[in-house]
Parts: structure tokens; C-alpha cells; sequence
């Protein structure tokens, strides 16, 4: 997309959004409650036209015209489950394997199919109304899988879901990922976009930051060893040396800035012993992507 | 019939199926007017003269008029307000489905139903009249007017409904506000089909044939008019634009 922005009169939805998503790739869009997600998504998946900017997706552009042709190569699974709650799961399935143009028996063979790969196979004659949120959001990727999509929008994928089955979707996920689906999630969970997502993107109306959690986090915070030893140092400046340094959490911990963790550990190591200081531990200091994204996010502020 | 809107209409069949509330909205306002009707009718004395029979049977035409009119008003307001309140809109509006190919779905849905049970209620009637009612009254129901009027106004009026029903769940956000205004929208019709019933225009195959193109006509403007004001933006927003 470049430069994409959606406006709803005067208030700003999102606006010059610019980045890439490849084939195959994971993408996670991070950002606060009204930083442009979800309406990204809709822009995206043609349910609202942009205000300006271009986008380009699934290989069609984003224009007037071409909203069936997108609609045909993508999938979308919404943060509600979106089913009728007065009928089947199966029924559900067979009403949307219908709009996407698939006829049985090859519609029935691939309910079956995608049923299967989300763990609802059992639960198909089941009123969609009496499943667990957690079954139903199974439910609704399954439907979301039913055309078999190039490239798959999946807004919120584990809200209000309990941990369990939350772990279950991440699972199915991760499982797109092997058969090469592209994907684009929107996520307040960052565990959830770390382990997920090959590339995240933070969003706070604007584009704050792309690239991988590795990426992001070493922008933000420089790569550090973290030193343990059993005794406060007496002159820790002259221990690191010219090693910029801070005292960690607890007496005793030290917070050394190296340029290479894995390379520098040893030195700083010796550096420890060499002064008479009894080492507990010496590890590389580990930055989440919390940490990451609430420190873009403030400096973007 | 394009497949997309056949596999709407399946749906909106199975819908009304496991839906109570619209299976017995259906089925109760029917069986309650044709036991009026029959009471109404039925006892009228054997030597009553032709003039004496136009209320009863003027109202009981009335009646069975409305029947397509009234009764897919609630699924037609129903019809978008329904997938807003399931949160099934958003899903439906992703799929390759087109805005014409939705609507229609799901105003033929609900015009098969009503036509139906018009005509079924119909027949019901003038077979209860052929068996219990004086035969004067047979000859002033079964009719070669009236049998145009339920064959060719009545589908006409049912469209009608079902499109006011759609425009006005496009542009509502509560489903009884919706009602009310549907109901209220076909109250122009109700007027016309009444002044033809107790014969202040006089009923004859001509009016009935011109009456039911002019409805269909109308239908075909206020279906144009419905897929214009089909806004995803506006639906899915729900008034959040600003």
C-alpha cells in the first residue's frame, strides 16, 4: 500500500499508510483501540473505499471495479464469528461455501476438509448459537478457509477467547503458515504477533514502525548483557570500562550496552572475574516486544 | 435466477425455518383472517341480494389483498437489519456476493412465501365458501377479476412490501423503527386495493392488469433506488461517519 489514508469526514481512520506484505508472509498489524486496524482491513478487503492513496492487493489493485476481483482471492475472518445463530455450523459453512462459488460435492468435500483443520469436524450438525466462543471462532476461520484464499485477513483472531483456545487458533495459524497462505492479522496481543508474525507493523492512526520483532525491538532498545554476581561492585565503570552500563533491578545486577551480545559476553565476563567479583550469571538482556511497541509508541508521541 | 442469489434464498429459507418468530408471524396472521372471514361470510342468509353482500365480500377481497402486503413486511425489515444484528453483514459483504445478487436474495426470499400463502389462503377460502357459504357469494368471489387480481396484483403488492421493507432496513438503525416504517410505506396501496374492493373504482380484468403493471413499475423504481442507497460504508459504519 502507499500512502493509503481513510477518512470518515473529519475524523482520521488512518492515513498515509505506506508498506509491503509478501507471498507467504505472516503480517501483524500492531496499534492501540482506534489506531486504524480494523479499518484498514475493511479498506483492504473493499468493504470501505480508501480517501487517497493506492493499495495493491492479492495482485489487484485497490480501484472501483475491481472489488469482486479482490473479494474472489482473499478471505476474511472479523473479530465476531459472524455465523447465523439459528443454523448449523454446516449449514453456515454451505451458505458461504456457496457465495465464493463452490458446488457440491465439492463444497461438501471442503467443509469437511476445513472443518477438519480447525478441530470442528465433530461439531458440524451442531446450532452454531450452542458453541463455545472458542468453537465458534474455529468456526469461523474454518468458513474463512473455505475458498482456499491466497491471502487471508484475519482481524483479532483471539479476542475474547480463553487461553486454551486461544493457543488452538494461534495453532491454525501457525499451520497457514506452513501451507503458504499469506496472512494479515491485526492483534492487541504482542506475545501473539512474536510468535506469529514473520513482520509486524505498528500503527497509531500513521505508520509508526515496520519490520520483524527482532528488528523492532533492537531499534529501540540497543542489544545489552545483563550481569549477575554476588557482591555490588565496587567501581562497576571501571570493570566495564568504556562499555556503557546502569544498575539492573536488583543490587548486584548490572545492565552492560555491547554491539554484540554473543561476542562480547566472553570479554565482559573476564572483565568481571579479572576484578575479584564472584559472577552469578551473565545473559543476554531480553527485550519484548511490549517493550518495543510502548516505546515506539511513546516516542511517536 | 443468478446462483448467488439462489444460495441467498436457500439460506433465508433455512433462517425462517429454525426462526420461530417468523415462522409464526407467518402462519398466525393467515389462519386468524381466514377465521374471520369464514365467520363473516359464512353466515350470511341465503337470500341476501348482491348489493347486500358487497361489505362482507368487499372486506373479505380486502383482506386477502393485504395478505401479500403484510406479511413479508417483518422479514423485509428484517432483511439487512437481521445480518447487522447477527454480525453476519460484515462476513456476507466480503464474499465475492454482489449487492444486487444479496438484495435480490433475499427479496425473493420472502416474496415466494407471502405470494403463497396469499394464494393459498385464497383457494382455502373460496373452497370453504363452495362447501358452507350461499352460492351468491361463490359467484362474487371466484371471479375471472379476482382471479387476475390475486394472480398478478397480489405478487405486484408483495414485491412492493418487500422492496419499501428492504429501502427502509438500508437506511434504519432499529429493527421496529423499520417495521413501523414499512408498514406505514405500503399504507398508500392498502388505500388503492380498498377503493378497487368496495368498488369505488370498479374491479375489472383491465384495472386489475394495469394496477398490477403500474405496482410492478414502481417496484422497478424503488428497486434501482435500493441498490444506489446500498452503501457497505454507510451499513457497516452505522452512522459513525461523520
Amino acid at each position: 500500500m502507499e500512502r493509503l489514508t481513510k477518512r470518515f469526514g473529519a475524523r482520521v481512520a488512518f492515513e498515509e499508510l505506506s508498506f509491503e506484505v509478501g507471498w507467504g508472509e505472516v503480517f501483524g498489524l500492531l496499534g492501540p483501540n482506534g489506531a486504524g486496524k480494523t479499518s484498514a482491513v475493511r479498506v483492504l478487503c473493499t468493504l470501505l473505499p480508501p480517501t487517497s492513496g493506492a493499495a495493491e492487493v492479492a495482485g489487484v489493485a485497490l480501484a472501483p471495479g475491481n472489488e469482486f476481483e479482490i473479494r474472489r482471492r482473499i478471505s476474511v475472518a472479523t473479530d465476531q464469528p459472524g455465523l447465523y445463530l439459528k443454523l448449523s455450523v454446516r449449514d453456515n459453512l454451505e451458505f458461504f461455501a456457496g457465495l465464493y462459488g463452490l458446488r457440491p460435492p465439492h463444497a461438501t468435500a471442503r467443509i469437511e476438509e476445513c472443518a477438519a483443520a480447525v478441530g470442528i469436524a465433530a461439531r458440524l450438525e451442531d446450532v452454531a448459537g450452542t458453541l463455545s466462543r472458542g468453537l465458534a471462532q474455529r468456526a469461523c476461520l474454518a468458513r474463512a478457509l473455505l475458498p482456499g484464499p491466497g491471502l487471508l485477513f484475519l482481524d483479532e483472531p483471539t479476542t475474547g477467547l480463553d487461553p486454551e483456545a486461544a493457543a488452538g487458533v494461534r495453532e491454525i495459524i501457525s499451520g497457514l503458515r506452513q501451507r503458504g497462505t499469506t496472512v494479515f492479522m491485526t492483534t492487541h496481543r504482542l506475545d501473539e504477533a512474536e510468535q506469529l508474525c514473520d513482520r509486524v507493523a505498528i500503527v497509531n492512526t500513521r505508520l509508526v514502525s515496520v519490520g520483524t520483532a527482532a528488528e523492532l525491538k533492537a531499534r529501540m532498545t540497543p542489544p545489552a548483557l545483563e550481569v549477575r554476581v554476588a557482591e555490588p561492585l565496587r567501581d562497576p565503570g571501571k570493570v566495564f570500562g568504556p562499555k556503557s552500563w546502569r544498575n539492573g533491578r536488583a543490587p548486584g545486577v548490572y545492565i552492560v550496552e555491547v554491539e554484540d551480545p554473543q561476542r562480547d559476553a566472553p570479554e565482559v565476563a573476564r572483565a568481571v572475574v579479572g576484578a575479584g567479583a564472584a559472577l552469578v550469571r551473565l545473559g543476554e538482556v531480553a527485550t519484548s516486544l511490549e517493550d518495543a511497541y510502548l516505546e515506539l509508541l511513546e516516542s511517536e508521541r | 435466477m443468478n446462483a448467488r442469489t439462489l444460495v441467498v434464498v436457500r439460506k433465508e429459507f433455512r433462517e425462517y425455518r429454525r426462526n420461530r418468530f417468523i415462522v409464526t408471524t407467518m402462519a398466525a396472521l393467515p389462519v386468524v383472517l381466514l377465521a374471520i372471514l369464514v365467520a363473516e361470510t359464512f353466515s350470511l342468509p341465503s337470500g341476501i341480494s348482491e348489493a347486500g353482500l358487497r361489505r362482507p365480500v368487499g372486506e373479505a377481497l380486502l383482506f386477502l389483498q393485504l395478505i401479500p402486503v403484510m406479511l413479508p413486511t417483518t422479514i423485509a425489515a428484517y432483511a439487512i437489519m437481521g445480518e447487522r444484528e447477527q454480525k453476519t453483514l460484515e462476513t456476507v459483504l466480503t464474499t465475492p456476493v454482489s449487492d444486487a445478487e444479496l438484495l435480490a436474495g433475499k427479496a425473493i426470499a420472502a416474496v415466494l412465501p407471502a405470494v403463497a400463502i396469499s394464494w393459498l389462503l385464497f383457494g382455502a377460502y373460496v373452497g370453504l365458501a363452495d362447501i358452507f357459504a350461499p352460492h351468491i357469494v361463490v359467484s362474487q368471489i371466484w371471479t375471472v377479476e379476482q382471479a387476475v387480481a390475486m394472480g398478478l396484483l397480489g405478487p405486484g403488492l408483495a414485491a412492493f412490501a418487500i422492496v419499501v421493507g428492504i429501502l427502509v432496513s438500508l437506511r434504519s438503525s432499529d429493527f421496529r423503527v423499520a417495521q413501523q416504517l414499512a408498514v406505514l410505506a405500503a399504507a398508500p396501496v392498502i388505500g388503492f386495493v380498498a377503493l378497487i374492493t368496495f368498488r369505488v373504482l370498479d374491479p375489472s380484468v383491465g384495472l386489475y392488469a394495469v394496477a398490477a403493471a403500474a405496482v410492478f413499475l414502481v417496484v422497478a423504481v424503488l428497486w434501482r433506488v435500493c441498490l444506489r442507497l446500498f452503501s457497505r460504508e454507510r451499513l457497516l459504519t452505522a452512522g459513525r461517519t461523520s
